[in-house]
């Protein structure tokens, strides 16, 4: 293997010829073949590209169920139904993109706690780390919206009871508000235009997704060292090395998404959205779909109605800080010994909050979701900032290569066998 | 599993306020041909749960999503194309308008929709009492119960997902004289599972009611009991609910074996990739 | 890379794992495509709708055409006069663009009732009936001309008007649709 990234030669005339109109093919392969990979990454780093797959996923899925869907109040379930009664293997691609969702989320969370334990928001990637935090918040408008279409009664209330939220904004809630419903209330209007953003923003998402794709390209990837790349014993030419895990660990993924579709494809939904919507009647107890649970606890830990839409809000914005407001020199939380503690007690408080989100909001579950509230915010405001100038980070290798072979023992092991990793059979 | 002890007579004397529905006692659970991973609706229930909508339910709740004709499709209840037909005929449908701008009544094709007993969702609560009969199309996957922690983890283990059945043949059942002191309202019912323990419909089902076609022996292989009828119709419904459930499992089994081979491959693959570089 | 050209000389059980791998991979996204393209074939409802449809002949005078659909395509159905009649029959049938006698295209013994389908073999416009020179159809958009057989005799259209399944149940019903594949 050569030492050092190896660059598109063109070997064709037609290869020549359009290599120097529009250079995507080195493009594609500077960034996807010969692309530097740390060569410790561990499997926490395929989720970029099962994350890929999964937006791919919905937008495939989502453009067939739109040639079937229509997008009116008193048509909209109807064709829901039809879809997954009379349209040849409907179900399927429905079931695909509702479980879709949540395997989306299921894969962002998953990479965004991966992002927050090695610190892979930390300079020179604070960029790369907003650009995401962009993403999940076109993420979660998309979500939202989607569960809105089939126009049961969850999707009426929940539309409905976050329209009110956004109402709470001074000044400008109310304008927002009515351009959202585009009527009195929420209604026909609501889910026409909800339908056609809910088109729109996975194309934009798919355009920030680039800008996250590129914004990595710079710096080059984290890796669960924190220890950036010196040498070129460090990493590995992405294809075939990057390829094939992400391709193992995609069809891995695969197989619980297809355990979802094929046997509990229900699970994640709510009984209650195959009831259509009725205005006049709401369900005994609203619920958002699981991912939005921690923040939906946030918002109704606040008895304010105003104050509860802040927190909310501010529970994601915070993460645009991170970068700022961790104050460690030390990236991976693999050598903090303290912060490591207090990452995986963020991680039991954000559970904690996502279980108190589908409890009704009464007795003892106020108080809990409370001192949950308080302790996400005291963790990134306070916590955080603190432990960079408490904490006694562990020595860390001088190397990636150095990590590997420690790792292993190392023994026996000459350096130079490394950097061949496929001169033999 | 998680049989809870029925304390409905004590929780309901303990509130004091109606307006705050207790939850029901939670369903049994129950054996059902569709539930796991190679589940398959049992064609002869389907066609029982049909008889039994049909003499009894269908005089009240509407069937809106179902097709005749999706009675003959594959994974149904298994009628054949001229059952099918015929059965349709029975069935007045209101088409046109015709070229005199008058809409009139035919004789069903299986293409039409099982008729809805009312015209209308206010004409069904006009005839019963204020409440209108809830469509039946969807009704197993449109309730259920809480299973709480930490059931509804192992739930993803073990694909159970029958609470909406389970949940309708216990209303079904849950017809029992209310407990002293539990005051009924008028135009209600007691029910033991019935979110509230209140529930607008009369006890529907009663022992000997539906005519099952009796096996070779003159006698019905089953009982024609309520809980018999209860279990038939809500296996019906949960086909009129999921017409696709059969196809479902059986696609999915495959995909799954095929995605447990490749990446089965995709691991060798990746492990010989890998194997002269320490990571 | 270089370096996996290395291993072309020596077919090895790694080659073998590389090409079940590609092989197994190629055939799930073969697999994966297939329920996609069957989606947009015709669903079951479309397909049910698209059942045949009875005409009552009864109220169709001598002389009129009257419209109908059949799995949303348009069909004339023509009360041919005796005049129109004999004028279809006595046609040198060699002569036509698109040969075929007045017999082949309506049933044996109901030679006053002419089913056609109602888009021109051109682009598809509606022909306006009894117009243009034979007084068959006259199509607006091309100027195509039709009998009162729907045979194409001058214009653009390339064959005559098609003519749907359908049978006789009784002398004042047809059926249209019966008999047709789905």
């Amino acid at each position: 293997m050569s030492q050092h990234s190896s660059t598109y030669v063109p070997k064709s005339a037609f290869g020549k010829w359009f290599e120097s109109r529009l250079p995507i093919a080195s493009l594609i392969h500077s960034s996807f073949i010969a692309y530097p990979v740390p060569r410790n990454i561990n499997y926490f780093w395929t989720f970029g590209a099962i994350l890929s797959f999964m937006l791919a996923s919905q937008i495939l899925t989502g453009v067939f169920l739109a040639m079937y869907y229509t997008p009116h109040a008193s048509l909209a379930f109807q064709s829901v139904e039809h879809i997954m009664r009379d349209v040849n293997f409907g179900w399927l691609i429905r079931y695909m993109h509702a479980n879709g969702a949540s395997m989306f989320f299921v894969a962002v969370y998953i990479h965004i706690f991966r992002g927050i334990y090695y610190g892979s928001y930390k300079a020179p990637r604070e960029i790369l780390w907003i650009l995401g935090v962009i993403i999940y918040g076109l993420m979660m408008a998309t979500a939202f919206m989607g569960y809105v279409l089939p126009w049961g009664q969850m999707s009426f209330w929940g539309a409905t009871v976050i329209t009110n939220i956004l109402a709470a904004i001074p000044v400008i809630g109310d304008t927002i508000q009515s351009l959202l419903w585009g009527g009195y209330s929420v209604g026909n209007p609501t889910l026409n235009r909800f339908f056609s953003i809910h088109y729109l923003l996975p194309f934009m998402i798919a355009g920030v997704v680039v800008l996250h794709v590129w914004a990595l390209h710079v710096p080059g990837q984290n890796n669960p060292t924190g220890v950036p790349i010196k040498s070129d014993k460090d990493w590995v030419p992405f294809t075939p090395f990057a390829t094939i895990k992400d391709l193992f660990a995609t069809a891995v993924f695969m197989l619980v998404f297809a355990w979802f579709i094929f046997y509990i494809p229900n699970y994640m939904g709510h009984a209650d959205n195959y009831v259509p919507a009725n205005p006049s009647v709401t369900p005994a107890h609203i619920v958002p779909e699981w991912y939005f649970l921690p923040f939906y606890a946030i918002l109704r830990a606040i008895p304010d109605k105003l104050g509860g839409v802040i927190a909310m809000f501010a529970s994601i914005a915070v993460l645009a800080f991170l970068p700022w407001l961790d104050t460690s020199k030390v990236r991976s939380t693999s050598y903090r010994p303290l912060y490591k503690q207090f990452f995986w007690i963020l991680v039991a408080d954000t559970l904690l909050l996502g279980w108190l989100g589908a409890k009704p909001p009464e007795g003892w579950y106020v108080i809990v979701s409370q001192i949950a509230t308080a302790y996400y915010f005291i963790h990134f405001l306070v916590i955080l900032p603190l432990l960079g100038f408490i904490e006694r980070p562990l020595p860390l290798p001088n190397s990636i290569l150095e990590s590997v072979l420690g790792q292993k023992g190392g023994a026996g092991l000459p350096s130079g066998a490394n950097a061949e990793p496929q001169s033999k059979g | 599993m998680m049989k809870r002890t029925l304390l409905i007579a004590a929780a309901v004397l303990g509130l004091s306020a109606p307006a705050i529905a207790s939850e029901g006692s939670t369903p049994p659970q129950l054996k059902w041909s569709f539930s796991g991973p190679f589940g398959k609706f049992d064609e002869a229930q389907l066609q029982r749960g049909f008889k039994v909508y049909r003499e009894v339910c269908s005089s009240c709740h509407s069937l809106n999503y179902v097709a005749f004709r999706n009675l003959a499709q594959p994974g149904g209840p298994g009628f054949s194309e001229a059952q099918v037909r015929a059965l349709a005929a029975e069935y007045k449908v209101q088409d046109g308008p015709n070229e005199a701008g008058d809409m009139f009544e035919r004789a069903g094709r299986p293409a039409d929709h099982f008729p809805a007993p009312f015209p209308n969702e206010n004409a069904a609560a006009a005839a019963n009492g204020g409440k209108a009969p809830p469509d039946l199309s969807l009704m197993p996957k449109a309730r259920t119960y809480e299973r709480g922690f930490p059931w509804f983890i192992f739930d993803i283990f073990t694909q159970f997902a029958e609470t909406g059945p389970d949940y309708v043949v216990a209303v079904l059942n849950g017809y029992h004289e209310a407990p002293a002191g539990f005051s009924v309202p008028a135009g209600g019912h007691y029910n033991t599972s019935f979110p509230g323990n209140v529930i607008a419909m009369p006890k529907p089902l009663s022992d000997g009611q539906v005519e099952y076609p009796k096996g070779p022996d003159g006698k019905s292989p089953v009982p024609e009991t309520v809980d018999q009828y209860a279990r038939d119709v809500t296996a019906f419904l949960m086909w009129t609910a999921e017409p696709h459930l059969d196809a479902r499992k059986r696609i999915g089994f495959q995909v799954m074996l095929f995605l447990l081979v490749l990446s089965g491959l995709l691991y060798f693959t990746k492990k010989k990739i890998w194997a002269r570089v320490e990571h | 890379m270089a370096e996996t050209t290395t291993a072309i000389a020596e077919p090895t059980r790694r080659d073998f794992l590389f090409i079940a791998t590609g092989a197994a991979a190629a055939v799930g996204g073969a697999a994966l495509v297939w329920p996609f393209i069957q989606s947009m074939t015709p669903d079951a409802a479309t397909i049910a709708a698209g059942a045949p449809v009875e005409v009552d002949l009864t109220p169709i005078a001598e002389g009129q055409i009257v419209k109908v659909f059949w799995r949303g395509k348009l069909i004339f159905v023509r009360h041919r006069t005796p005049a129109e009649i004999k004028a279809a029959e006595d046609v040198n049938v060699a002569s036509l663009r698109d040969p075929q006698p007045d017999a082949a295209r309506v049933k044996p013994g109901h030679a006053q009732w002419l089913i056609v389908y109602g888009n021109c073999t051109h682009l598809g416009c509606v022909p306006l009936g009894q117009q243009g020179e034979y007084k068959g159809w006259f199509c607006p958009c091309h100027g195509s001309v039709f009998d009162t057989s729907g045979r194409v005799r001058g214009g653009p259209a390339p064959i005559n008007l098609p003519i749907p399944p359908y049978t006789f149940a009784s002398d004042t019903k047809i059926v249209i649709g019966q008999g047709a594949t789905a």
